[in-house]
């Protein structure tokens, strides 16, 4: 399959194919679907940026000078809100899983197409109502909604934000058996499970991980609500109800929702790291199983959130051992990544900037999660900012990076357009580096003893808050440029040729854009994912 | 491969099986998801009856076990029908669908009704949780073998918390396809099912068959265990 069709399927693609608002808003085609999201999700991530500067200014000073605990309490809320359930949780899956695993597999849509839009118009209803909330005067629980001060004390708008929750949750299922159906039965001939490229392996894991976790969390949630409404007393302490339960039904969500956030961006990672090592990638199977393992695994980790929630002893043992063996998956795919790098022909393009950060980034990330999954530290460092700048490594070092390099690296297929090389990878470069100058500080302050959610400090955490802050605004000028320019190429960028890194995968050999139904033929699929030499000959060479 | 049927073929299939195929693991999968949101609240069931065993054994005789039997006769019978529906359209013949739909859609709204008047008795004796609840152990739980005197009222108000949340989760899911069951017979009054051509009906019959089942453990869970 390398005759590339540069035969010119030309002008008519899925972008100008039509061009009315209605050909948008009611469109079925799997791509427009992921543009949508791309819009949408674009806004929610402003939204909570805008949260999170908030509190980083409000943090610049010990006495907590800008706003009252009430307001401070409702940022960090919307900040964790928006973040999670409105950018994060979608993000990978609904913009770049939409739109490729299709074309990737070798199909013409998703299994079901019209239920793919209507994902989205849930979703959307479900940001409604998150949003009303915000607007109408916001939340003041955290986004963790523990009980009873969520069920009986909060004077906040609670039922609207988990209606909000709820029904984006079930955006996430519906499109989450989308993608495991289409994954069966949608393959091209000769497309077998382990010619799939990873990218598509990750979101089948993922998928698995939100058809199984997602309901958890929306019964909870609605639980939580009808307490509110109807004096269901589930979560009630007054009626002999247990918090605690809220919490082990939370986490036994909330825990693998980490990895309905990570896991894309590892299958993203595998793209990216052969296609500009210029490489197979290193141990495909093993790969492509650690996915699944994580994905099991993880159910089964959730007690370590409650190492201090009257949870008993035994019990945290046995989830410490458990997170621990999590643990080994997520390194085998790290340390196949870097042995895909080596001896490979490596071009430091954007995507791989992005990629080589996450390498770096998530490391990190994942291995103070060890620290955290040990109890008898975690009694220490627990809701301190040791455990926020642990899991803002994981997001943002991890998930974030690869949103951007996924966007990077297909933005040409999705869009037609070249974004500036030299801009957008000096973007990426200060992102990297404003990045460890907001967190890194984060583990220091954390360590001393500064607990989250606080806005009123000890002068001698005000430095490294300082430098955490300066960070943080470098990030938010790393955003204009990394968002700037991909922008401007909307505009003023070269047109993008069917294949420009070049990259294997059936995506790379339609046009740029796609047209509306993919393939003009069906294709057959005749080798493995990733066989770059192929492509390029015997240059890479096998590692001999 | 039936290019009769080309008009019911999405675009992005290539066949006919491939297609109901899609369909078919699309609503197993949805299912599945399905048993992980009851399964919250049954793990909450289960975890509070461990703890408040006499509590719990007072609250189930405040149903009404008359008429939770008729429900589940009823119930069980409307898997029936929709069983026969999906048999009419295995065979191709929408006037069959159509009348064991209207037969389903018959059995599900009694069983509404029933579950009303049950709702309507809670409330009628202040039974609804919240700050009007009032449980008197003579007059409530008369001939419960454990001492009802004992129990905490409160506790008991928790059982009634998961008969409401539980049931009227169920009964959600029952309006819900009261109104897939409408859709259905729209499309089959206008003749669109065939042999090869009957996947939504199938579908729904698992949806059906899942709700009945539900209300399989929830009867005797809610209404039976602790019962003499």
């Amino acid at each position: 399959m390398s005759e590339t069709q540069a035969t010119t399927v030309n002008e008519t693609n899925y972008l100008n194919a039509s061009s009315t608002l209605r050909s948008w808003l009611l469109t079925v085609d799997h791509k427009r679907i992921g543009i949508l999201y791309l819009v949408t999700l674009t806004g929610f991530l402003l939204i909570g940026g805008i949260a999170a500067g908030l509190i980083r200014l409000e943090l610049i000073n010990a006495s907590g000078r800008f706003f009252s605990h009430e307001t401070y309490n409702k940022i960090f809320t919307a900040h964790g809100v928006v973040m999670i359930f409105f950018f994060l949780l979608p993000s990978i899956p609904a913009v770049f899983g939409n739109f490729l695993i299709p074309i990737m597999i070798g199909a013409r849509d998703l299994a079901f197409p019209r239920l793919n839009l209507a994902s989205w118009y849930i979703f959307v209803i479900g940001g409604v109502f998150g949003l009303s909330a915000l607007v109408l005067g916001g939340v003041d629980t955290g986004w963790t909604f523990y009980t009873p001060y969520s069920s009986t004390y909060a004077n906040s708008h609670v039922i609207l934000t988990a209606l909000g929750i709820f029904v984006a949750g079930f955006s996430s299922i519906l499109t989450g058996i989308n993608f495991i159906v289409t994954i069966h039965k949608m393959r091209a001939p000769g497309m077998t499970w382990f010619r799939l490229p990873l990218f598509v392996w990750a979101h089948y894991a993922t998928s698995i991980v939100i058809v199984l976790g997602t309901p958890v969390i929306a019964i909870t949630i609605l639980l939580v609500a009808c307490e509110r409404l109807f004096h269901l007393g589930i979560f009630d302490p007054a009626l002999g109800g247990d918090p605690v339960l809220f919490q082990h039904l939370f986490w036994f969500y909330s825990h693998p929702a980490v990895y309905i956030m990570v896991l894309p961006g590892m299958g993203v990672m595998s793209e990216l790291i052969a296609a500009f090592s210029r490489k197979r990638i290193f141990g495909y199977t093993v790969v492509a199983m650690s996915s699944m393992a994580i994905a099991i695994i993880g159910f089964f980790v959730w007690g370590h959130h409650m190492f201090v929630s009257s949870q008993s002893i035994y019990a945290g043992l046995v989830f410490s051992f458990l997170s621990f063996l999590v643990a080994i998956p997520s390194a085998v795919k790290v340390f196949n990544w870097t042995a895909t790098l080596y001896k490979g022909s490596i071009s430091f393009k954007t995507p791989m900037v992005y990629a080589l950060g996450f390498i770096g980034l998530f490391t990190v990330g994942g291995l103070t999660g060890l620290f955290l999954a040990t109890a008898a530290v975690d009694v220490h460092v627990h809701d301190t900012y040791f455990v926020v700048a642990h899991f803002h490594y994981v997001m943002i070092g991890g998930a974030m990076m690869e949103f951007l390099g996924a966007l990077h690296f297909w933005w040409p297929k999705m869009i037609g357009k070249m974004y500036p090389e030299r801009v957008s990878r000096a973007g990426s470069i200060l992102l990297f580096i404003a990045f460890n100058l907001t967190f890194f500080p984060q583990f220091i302050l954390g360590y001393m003893g500064m607990p989250r959610r606080y806005h009123v400090y000890p002068p001698e955490f005000q430095l490294l808050h300082r430098m955490s802050s300066l960070g943080a605004g470098l990030l938010f000028i790393s955003f204009a440029v990394v968002f700037g320019s991909l922008l401007w190429s909307l505009v003023k960028g070269k047109k993008a040729p069917a294949n420009p890194w070049p990259a294997k995968g059936l995506e790379w050999e339609t046009s740029s854009p796609p047209p509306t139904f993919n393939f003009d033929r069906i294709p057959e699929v005749t080798e493995e994912a990733y066989a770059y030499e192929t492509l390029f000959g015997d240059e890479p060479g096998p590692t001999s | 491969m039936s290019e009769a049927h080309s008009n019911n073929l999405a675009h992005h299939f290539e066949t006919m099986e491939q297609q109901k195929q899609a369909s078919s693991l699309g609503m197993w999968l949805f299912l599945v998801q399905e048993v992980m949101f009851f399964g919250g609240l049954f793990l909450g069931y289960v975890v509070y009856r461990s703890m408040y065993h006499d509590a719990f054994i007072a609250g189930s005789h405040l149903l009404n076990v008359k008429l939770g039997a008729f429900n589940t006769v009823v119930l069980i019978g409307s898997s029936l029908t929709i069983a026969f529906s999906v048999r009419a359209g295995q065979l191709g013949r929408n006037r069959q669908i159509l009348g064991w739909l209207a037969a389903t859609l018959v059995l599900g709204a009694v069983f509404l009704g029933v579950k009303g008047v049950e709702y309507a008795h809670k409330y009628h004796e202040h039974l609804m949780p919240g700050p009007h609840f009032h449980y008197d152990a003579a007059q409530h739980s008369a001939g419960a073998h454990v001492d009802t005197e004992a129990v905490d009222p409160h506790k008991v108000e928790l059982f009634v918390s998961f008969y409401f949340a539980m049931t009227g989760l169920h009964a959600t899911h029952m309006i819900i396809g009261i109104g897939l069951i409408v859709w259905l017979m729209v499309k089959a009054a206008r003749r669109r099912f065939s042999s090869d051509y009957y996947a939504p009906v199938e579908v729904f019959g698992l949806y059906w068959h899942f709700v009945d089942i539900v209300w399989i453990f929830l009867f005797p869970l809610l209404y039976l265990i602790g019962r003499h």
